[in-house]
């Protein structure tokens, strides 16, 4: 081809699939139980395992002894991951796996595994900084402009204390997969196979980092996934149960292996969301307008260290800053990505201290969102806040349901209403995609991507079919296994980026081709076609034209097959990164029982193009949901004492029900000059300001800071009785 | 879950048969909601399961002069639409209806209900029923939120019993059965706060089932609140059932039982005596609510349950002087 095609989407208001709401595409199946999850497949002669994990938090394994277990009938494998003075530093950690013909057997086996520890001192909470001593590492300081100058100029100065918890990702299907390592079974009879079928995020890069722990050639190892039951941020790799698995498999003679984990060790070992606490110190002037910013904060994120996120948030060009952070290693499970991993933290503490700052100065906190919008840090941005928190006040009733902090009347249950913000790139990430069209007209796209529940398999389609001239049902797509294009990750809220690109050119490079072969046909040149409605057909001459199951047959007995590839960086007008968020709590707190009860949620948030407005709406819905859990009920509870997790289960683990989410709406702005930026990701931004947003509203209610999410009757009553310390 | 031997008469007699002497030889499974996370985790871990629930004799709710017999297999979801219940007791009705739970009101039994074990994470993550380490408590000094507000150790955990309270309040018995026959015990004397690892919350034998509640007739006012931060499975805070005996609007004689604020379900007699011969008011409920809580020692975190216990005796009262049964 002379040219470079044009890859650039039509206008919106010619589009025929894309910016339309179709179902998403597996919905029937996962509703009807047909879709089939990893944890969901049986294939023959698999057998189960079962994973003994530490008690301890922090503790040396002395001795280890597997012989009673390896006598069990049943028992096929027995694999010892942490031998003889292995030091664990979480309770969880994993110690030893068994596969045996049931799930029983292999639960029983691994009682009957006898470890000795030498239990070693812990530390698992972190709240309270001055009991951490050597476990906390305090970052330098971090100085712009003359805070101290700025903060004695200053009309008013706000002070407050914040804290946001640890939370569980609690992915519903939990962590593991069936693997098989079958020694010497590849086509050469001498190297490894290894099939395996995990839960994971990351289907294209699984096998690299298998390959890496096992030393088996990644060319060798085999991932297939069709669907997941939850990841947020929290299953890219191989964890050390697929290992164990693994070898289980290998030592049982390359039969399957199931290995997932149960509940506790779940929530213990496969990540969680770290913590942040701060003292925030703001000043600034009578319109609103920050001056200055005062952030000490620390937090953990695990064993390993993690900081605390970098204070101001969104608003990150305040001209006057000092900051220290500080992290905290305790003996607790590691952290992991936490759908927008570090910015519900930041927001939470961010736009509270804002809030704080509207309060002091007796302003409504929108317009103070306003007055500071020019602080956003990415080009354009600060017009689009302006835009979102007048069209979320809007949806919100701001103006009519807004009072001054702690004008909420006389009653017992008072009305509150809180405002925040959340920024994410969302870039694409680098993916390419192969699109076949076949002489009998059958088409289809293949990419080695995951659909994490979020609509991918809708959304490549779209793209596809929009590309084509198509219906959806006439492209046939391919995704989960490593066998295919590559792609990436499904994390970073970069797949829709990534995939849509990939999928655009794949699909315009194959048309090209078809324009090639048909154009004789039409008397035309190639460039003169266009694919419409089933049809190609001449530009301008509607008349002149072929049906597709035509155009095909001139293909003879040769298929088209045609790659697409985008390489990550941002394409004007297809993809780019940099979502904008405002969102709005309208809660009831009964101030007797220290109850918080959602009324409304508003969600403001743009995407760029929006491929399918249903599901982007999807995801800001289930962002909202898992958000407002997080601010009224989630925690990690560990025993300082014993450093035994509490909660490790969905009892006392809070999870929200669909009765105490209240009404969602949400409003996504679409609009042609977002719309002319490209595709943008939307998984994790909604996902943001909920806590924020949440506390800000508990604020205004109550009259008072509520200084720790979640928002229960404890810290509620606590703060009204004045029992913060 | 260790393997068990599996049991299924159909007479109490049989059943009784095949229980043990000590804890730990048996089991007894009505709707399983407890029992079965139970030995999942371990915590039970009985050479026998007896299986109840092809008893025919256990089942449903009888009217007679004498009160309401309950049957313990009728389920939670029975109790509360039962028309009887609903109409002379309707804070036991607002009990079995608060649990949160579909699941759990329709699987859920009221022997099960009075019978299960304590929601402490201490106890469920295995530390032993009264957390002990090294002669001490783990539990004063350690994560409290949902533990006692009342009583003095060394037993923190709260009562899980949904109908204990209530039943209390309504001078309810149960009827145990062993080999050797039926004993009559009231609901108030069922709960009893354990001084040891060895011992359990109530006073049900090894070898004896709980077959039947006795709720005695009267014609009281009655209402139970609970607080409970979820709309759906969630445990309470706190929960308080009133019954009042009226003559005109002035209260007679008064019953106020605490729920979820102690090791088992707490009468307080301040309470009660606070409101005879008083009209049930805004300010007489509430100071009925302060004297329930007169007595209360909070640990480290749960000073606000207090509030909730207060609170909750409160709402009851108000709503009880309302309601008709």
């Amino acid at each position: 081809m002379a040219n470079t095609p044009d890859y650039t989407y039509p206008p919106m208001d010619k589009r025929k699939v894309i910016g339309k709401s179709p179902k998403r595409l597996d919905g029937p199946a996962k509703a009807s139980g047909r879709a089939r999850y990893s944890s969901d497949l049986k294939p023959p002669d698999m057998l189960f395992g079962a994973y003994l994990v530490s008690p301890h938090a922090h503790a040396r394994v002395t001795s280890i002894d597997t012989s009673d277990a390896e006598k069990m009938a049943g028992v096929k494998s027995v694999h010892v991951a942490a031998t003889p003075g292995t030091e664990i530093n979480w309770q969880g950690w994993e110690v030893a796996g068994v596969a045996a013909t049931t799930e029983e057997i292999a639960r029983e086996a691994t009682r009957k595994i006898k470890v000795e520890y030498e239990v070693l001192p812990h530390l698992v909470n972190e709240a309270d900084l001055s009991k951490a001593g050597t476990r906390a590492k305090q970052g330098g300081e971090r100085v712009v402009g003359d805070p101290d100058k700025a903060f004695q100029d200053a009309d008013a100065v706000s002070e407050g204390q914040y804290g946001i918890p640890v939370v569980y990702h609690c992915c519903l299907e939990p962590h593991g997969q069936v693997i098989q390592w079958k020694p010497g079974a590849d086509a050469d009879g001498k190297s490894d196979q290894i099939n395996v079928w995990p839960s994971t995020q990351n289907v294209p890069g699984y096998a690299g980092t298998l390959s890496q722990n096992l030393k088996v050639p990644a060319t060798n190892i085999k991932v297939k996934m069709d669907y997941i039951g939850g990841g947020f941020g929290s299953k890219f790799t191989p964890d050390a149960w697929a290992i164990v698995g693994a070898n289980l498999s290998k030592k049982a003679g390359g039969r399957p292996v199931k290995l997932y984990l149960e509940r506790a060790p779940e929530l213990m070992i496969a990540g969680n969301r770290p913590s942040a606490y701060a003292k925030i110190k703001l000043g600034g002037k009578k319109d609103g307008t920050i001056t200055a910013w005062q952030t000490e904060s620390w937090g953990t994120g695990g064993f390993q260290p993690v900081n605390p996120p970098a204070q101001p948030y969104t608003y990150t060009n305040v001209p006057n800053i000092r900051e220290v952070r500080t992290t905290v290693s305790v003996n607790a499970g590691p952290q992991r990505a936490w759908r927008a991993p570090g910015n519900q933290q930041a927001s939470y503490l961010t736009c509270c201290a804002i809030e704080d700052f509207a309060a002091k100065i007796g302003m409504d906190p929108l317009e103070v969102f306003k007055a500071n919008a020019q602080y956003a840090a990415r080009s354009g941005a600060a017009d689009t806040y302006r835009y979102q928190l007048d069209k979320a006040g809007e949806l919100a009733e701001w103006k009519k349901l807004w009072h001054p902090r702690g004008q909420s009347g006389s009653g017992t249950v008072k009305r509150g209403m809180g405002i925040a913000i959340g920024s994410w790139n969302g870039n694409g990430h680098a993916s390419q995609c192969r699109t076949v069209i076949n002489p009998d007209g059958s088409v289809s796209v293949e990419i080695g991507t995951q659909d994490l529940g979020t609509g991918t398999r809708t959304i490549i389609t779209q793209v596809a079919a929009e590309t084509l001239g198509l219906q959806m049902g006439q492209v046939k797509l391919v995704i989960g296994n490593n066998d295919l294009p590559p792609d990436g990750g499904s994390g970073g809220s970069t797949t829709v980026g990534g995939v849509s690109t990939s999928t655009r050119k794949a699909a315009t490079n194959a048309l090209m081709k078809l324009f090639e072969a048909c154009a004789p046909a039409l008397g035309a040149q190639s460039e003169q076609l266009e694919a419409v409605d089933a049809h190609i057909r001449v530009k301008g001459s509607p008349n002149k034209s072929i049906t597709w199951q035509a155009a095909c047959r001139k293909l003879g007995t040769t298929s088209i097959s045609e790659m697409g590839a985008h390489n990550g960086q941002a394409i004007p007008g297809l993809v780019t990164g940099g979502a904008a968020g405002v969102q709005i709590a309208d809660l009831s707190v009964d101030t007797e029982t220290g109850i918080v009860k959602m009324n409304r949620y508003v969600a403001v948030a743009d995407c760029g193009m929006v491929i399918n407005p249903r599901l982007a709406e999807s995801q800001v819905y289930g962002a909202v949901i898992m958000g407002i859990s997080t601010a009224l009920y989630e925690e990690r509870i560990i025993d300082s004492q014993t450093g035994k997790t509490l909660n490790p289960d969905m009892e006392f683990y809070k999870l929200a029900g669909i009765g105490d989410i209240g009404n969602i709406v949400v409003h996504m702005d679409i609009r042609e000059e977002n719309d002319k930026r490209g595709v943008i990701g939307l998984g994790e931004p909604p996902a943001v300001p909920i806590c924020a947003a949440v506390a800000n509203a508990v604020a205004n209610a109550l009259g008072v800071r509520v200084p720790r999410i979640p928002m229960t009757p404890a810290h509620v009553l606590d703060t009204l009785e004045g029992r913060n310390a | 879950m260790q393997s068990f031997e599996y049991a299924n008469p159909t007479t109490v007699q049989e059943a009784v048969g095949l229980l043990g002497a000590k804890w730990g030889q048996a089991d007894v499974l009505a709707g399983g909601t407890d029992l079965i996370s139970l030995m999942k985790e371990h915590l039970h871990t009985p050479k026998r399961v007896v299986n109840i629930k092809n008893i025919k004799e256990l089942e449903g709710i009888q009217k007679t002069a004498d009160g309401l017999r309950i049957g313990a297999l009728v389920t939670m979801d029975e109790l509360a639409k039962n028309a009887d219940v609903k109409a002379g007791y309707k804070s036991l009705a607002d009990a079995a209806a608060g649990i949160p739970s579909p699941q759990i009101r329709h699987m859920g039994t009221v022997g099960g209900d009075l019978c299960q074990r304590p929601r402490c994470w201490y106890y469920r993550q295995g530390m032993g029923l009264l957390a002990m380490k090294d002669g001490k408590s783990l539990i004063p000094e350690g994560e409290n939120k949902y533990h006692s507000i009342f009583g003095d150790g060394p037993a923190y955990f709260v009562s899980a019993s949904s109908l204990g309270p209530a039943l209390i309040a309504l001078g309810a018995k149960v009827k145990l059965v062993s080999a050797k026959g039926p004993r009559e015990v009231l609901v108030a004397k069922f709960f009893v706060a354990p001084k040891d690892e060895a011992s359990r919350e109530i006073v049900l034998q090894p070898n004896e089932i709980l077959t039947e509640i006795i709720v005695p007739a009267a014609t009281v006012r009655s209402s139970t609140y609970e607080v409970r931060q979820k709309e759906a499975l969630d445990w309470p805070l706190a929960s308080a059932s009133v019954v009042l005996t009226m003559n005109g609007n002035t209260v007679t004689a008064a019953k106020v039982v605490l729920g979820h604020v102690a090791p088992t379900p707490w009468e307080s007699t301040q309470a009660e005596a606070a409101l005879k011969g008083k009209t049930i008011t805004a300010a007489t409920a509430e100071a009925a609510g302060k004297a329930a809580v007169q007595g209360a020692k909070p640990l480290s975190q749960n000073a606000y349950k207090v509030t909730l216990a207060k609170v909750a005796v409160k709402r009851a009262l108000l709503e009880a002087a309302k309601a008709k049964g």
